[in-house]
Parts: structure tokens; sequence; C-alpha cells
């Protein structure tokens, strides 16, 4: 018996066995995750399909949103009068700085320029919302909700209120992916606050960081603050970023193991600002020159003789 | 107009239709997109309603839909293209080539079955992260898959609500 509409299944044309099936896409999925992870050239297939979901992606953030929405509908006006004060008691506590930076900075140009140093160019913060934490486990990511469209680009770092929480490493049409510094993945070059040894700062999973290749008698104490160096020319300076809180002078490795905690709400909700590109600076000519003219020279006196 | 709740294998359903199947998966994958951040315990529901057809329509859904259903997961995600194709290619794999064994047993039996196989899926896709340097989720990232196991019993009603047959008796029908 058969149903209008409905063919009876095929019993002897079932195209290719199970195996071979099986075999053609695992070789197909172990590709492109060579491809993905060693040559990095899935971004535009990555970049075309999320733009074709971007609607459903919408769809599927609205009962987040709507959640957000009625907690916030629910929270008293006690609790909001409360942190209202709270904030513009910290706004008041922080005008000094704020008030006398615009001086400090005319000062710094000043001083730069008697030094004959270069300026510090001033760089533009924008502010995004963080939409979720991305659902994939295996890194600590989390999706804002500014993208190409409002100039981030990749390699941007972001920030929030207390320090540096991380750096775009996907843009997005509408949205960006932004990898947390507690990302396994992750490094930042950073300095002591307090004698200003440098250092590699990198995730160390569970939400902590892990100070890298550090002597064993390197000069770290717990309790120090560690702020970016800008040697990377993609963060700038003076940033904090971490705190020390766990150092391990086992004999038996070579390298110190430095636990440091975040001091920005890394893995917490709330907006953060994305920083404007930095100008990389040029590397650094000045002891190219002299060989060049050296060799220069050299020629000469070979055309010379 | 009331069902038939039974599972007995030799009861007759309607045949399925493809865009019941398609709208599933869909729904599956917008249930999935939802961002529930580190909350454990969510389960894959794409992996899920993928091993039901696998099991009950292997011969509509197999591992091609996985491999597609595999990179959307990918990208949705921001893991690493193809981790999601490679686990669900290997489910969809178990799950057809055991859907005539595991269609005989009761519910409950066959969420039994279930369990390994979304169990195997995660650990695929633990592997290929941890190769690849990504950070271990600890172990209760696998809670989800027994999650979505409790949930199969649910869910077979619910997808083959569409094939149930209405309870009036044809006393003359051949079958």
């Amino acid at each position: 018996m058969s149903v209008v509409g409905h063919s009876p299944p095929p019993f002897f044309k079932r195209g290719p066995a199970p195996l071979a099936r099986l075999a053609f896409f695992a070789v197909l999925s172990v590709l492109l995750l060579i491809a993905d992870l060693r040559f990095h050239t899935l971004e535009w297939v990555r970049l075309a399909v999320s733009t074709a979901a971007w609607p459903l992606q919408r769809v599927a953030y609205l009962p987040v949103e709507a959640g957000g929405d009625l907690g916030k509908y629910f929270s008293a006006l006690a609790t909001l009068h409360q942190e209202n004060d709270e904030l513009r008691k910290k706004q008041v506590a922080i005008a000094n700085l704020l008030l006398r930076q615009q001086h400090l900075e005319d000062e710094n140009k000043h001083l730069r320029a008697l030094l004959d140093m270069r300026a510090r160019q001033p760089v533009e913060g924008r502010i995004a919302d963080i939409l979720y934490a991305a659902r994939d486990p295996f890194s600590r990511k989390i999706v804002i909700d500014k993208g190409l469209q409002q100039g981030i680009a990749a390699g941007q770092a972001v920030i929030d209120d207390l320090g540096v929480i991380g750096q775009v490493t996907r843009v997005f049409p509408l949205t960006a992916e932004v990898t947390l510094l507690t990302d396994k993945e992750q490094a930042i070059p950073v300095q002591v606050q307090r004698n200003g040894l440098r250092a590699i700062l990198a995730g160390a999973g569970g939400g902590m960081l892990e100070l890298r290749y550090m002597a064993a008698n390197a000069e770290i104490q717990l309790g120090d603050i560690l702020v970016t160096s800008g040697l990377d020319g993609i963060y700038l300076p003076g940033l904090p970023v971490a705190k020390v809180i766990h150092i391990d002078h086992t004999s038996s490795f070579s390298f110190a193991r430095i636990q440091c905690a975040p001091l920005a709400g890394v893995e917490r909700r709330g907006q953060v600002l994305v920083l404007g590109n930095r100008e990389t600076l040029p590397a650094p000519s000045a002891p190219a020159v002299p060989e060049e003219e050296k060799s220069n020279r050299g020629k000469r006196v070979k055309k010379g003789h | 107009m009331a069902v038939q709740p039974t599972h007995s294998s030799n009861r007759i359903l309607l045949p399925a239709r493809s865009w019941f199947i398609t709208l599933s998966i869909v729904a599956a994958l917008l249930l999935n997109l939802i961002p529930f951040g580190r909350i454990p315990g969510v389960p894959d529901w794409v992996a899920l309603v993928l091993t039901f057809w696998c099991i009950h329509q292997s011969l509509k859904v197999g591992m091609g839909s996985a491999f597609f259903l595999g990179l959307a997961m990918d990208v949705a995600e921001g893991s690493i293209m193809g981790q999601h194709a490679l686990a669900y290619v290997l489910l969809a794999f178990a799950a057809g080539g055991l859907s005539r064994r595991i269609l005989w047993f009761p519910l409950g039996l066959q969420a039994m079955h279930v369990l390994p196989m979304l169990l195997g899926m995660q650990i695929v896709m633990l592997l290929t992260r941890l190769i690849s340097g990504g950070e271990f989720p600890g172990l209760l990232w696998f809670l989800s898959s027994f999650i979505a196991t409790a949930l199969w019993h649910p869910l077979t009603y619910l997808l083959l609500l569409p094939q149930y047959r209405p309870t009036d008796r044809d006393e003359n029908r051949p079958i």
C-alpha cells in the first residue's frame, strides 16, 4: 500500500555504502579542520555564512534579551537609585583626575616635544555592549554588538573600566568576536608596574592567567600589578591587566610558575570600550642606516678603484 | 482525535514528511543559537534531533545532512571549522547503522543506546579541540549529553506526532 505522494523506499538503489560515505565526509571534515587551524583560509566562508544566518541569530537572541528586560523591569527602583548615587560619588571622586588630565596631556606633549620624542597618538574608543559569551566551551570568547559597519577591525584592544579584557579576533558585519585574555591562545605583552620588568602574559584556562618564561629568580612579588607594555603596537602602554596571586618557585622547573588574576571584569557582562587602531611604530631603522651607508661607501670605493 | 501512544515496533506510522523533518532541524538550530553562555547541561538540540531522524528515517537523513549541519554549528559557535562536522558525521554513521536494532527497543532502552552515541560525539569534539590547543571545559560539560538523553522520551512523542494515525479503526483495512 502506498500513500499518495509517497513512493516506497528504494530497496536496491541506496547510493554508496555507509562506510564509504563515512570515510568521505570524515576526510572532508578533517581537511576543513586542517585548513582552518593551519592556514586560516576559511574566514570568508565564516563571514558569508554568519551574515546569511544573522536574522536567525537575532531571533534566537530574543528570548535572552526578553529575559534581561524582564529582570530589569522587576529590579527595584531603590536599587537603581542606590546605583545612581554610587556612580555619582565615584564620578566626583575621579573628577580630580579627569579635570587635570587634559592639562597633564598638554604638558606631556610639550615635554615630549622638548625631549624630541615621538608624540603619543590619541586613540579613540567605541563603546560596545557584550551580547553574550560564545557557546564554544573550549575557548573564552564574547560577542559584542558592534562590527564592521561601526568600524571595528580585528586586532583592536578591548578594555572595560578596570583594565584590558581582550582583543577583537573576528569581525562580522554587525557583531564582533572578542577573545578574552583568559583564553589559552591569547597572549599579551606586559610589564610589572613596580619595577618595569617585561614579560608575556597568557591565558591559563579556568579564568586565570599565567606569566610565561620568567626565570625562577625573577623579581616578582605577590600582589604585583601587571600593565601593558605597549611593545606590541596594539595595546596602549600602561593599561592595567592582571595581579599576581600565586608564585611557585619549584627548582625542578627552570621557569617560575606565576599565576595571575585578571583585574578587569573579564568574564562578566556589561559594556566595554573597543580602542581604535594604534599606528604601529616603524621598525627601528637607526642601526640599519649606517650599514647601508657603509655598503654604499664600499660600492663607491669599488667603483672608484 | 486521539493518538495512540504505544511504541511497539510493529506499530504502523504514516510516512514522515520531508518538510516536517526540515522544520524540526531548523527549530533545533534555532534552539542551539540561543546564547546560554557557559551554563552547563544545555543539550545540543541539533545533535539530538539529528540522532532521532538518523534512527527513524535513516534513508532521508544521514551523514550528508550531518556534515552540513555540523558546518552550520561550527560557524554559529565560532569554533574551528570541521569540529562539529566531524563529530556529527560520526554520530550519524553510528545512529544510521544501529537504527534497525534500536527501533526494536522500548523508549527507555533506546535512550540507553543514544547516550553513548552523544557522549562519543562530545569526546570526538573534545579530542579535536584538545589536539588543536583548546582548554578542557570541565567534566560538567558532559552533563549536556545526559540531559539530552533524558529528553529522548518526550522528543520521540513530539517528533512522531504528525505520523500517528487516528484511533478510529477501519476493520476492513488490509494491514
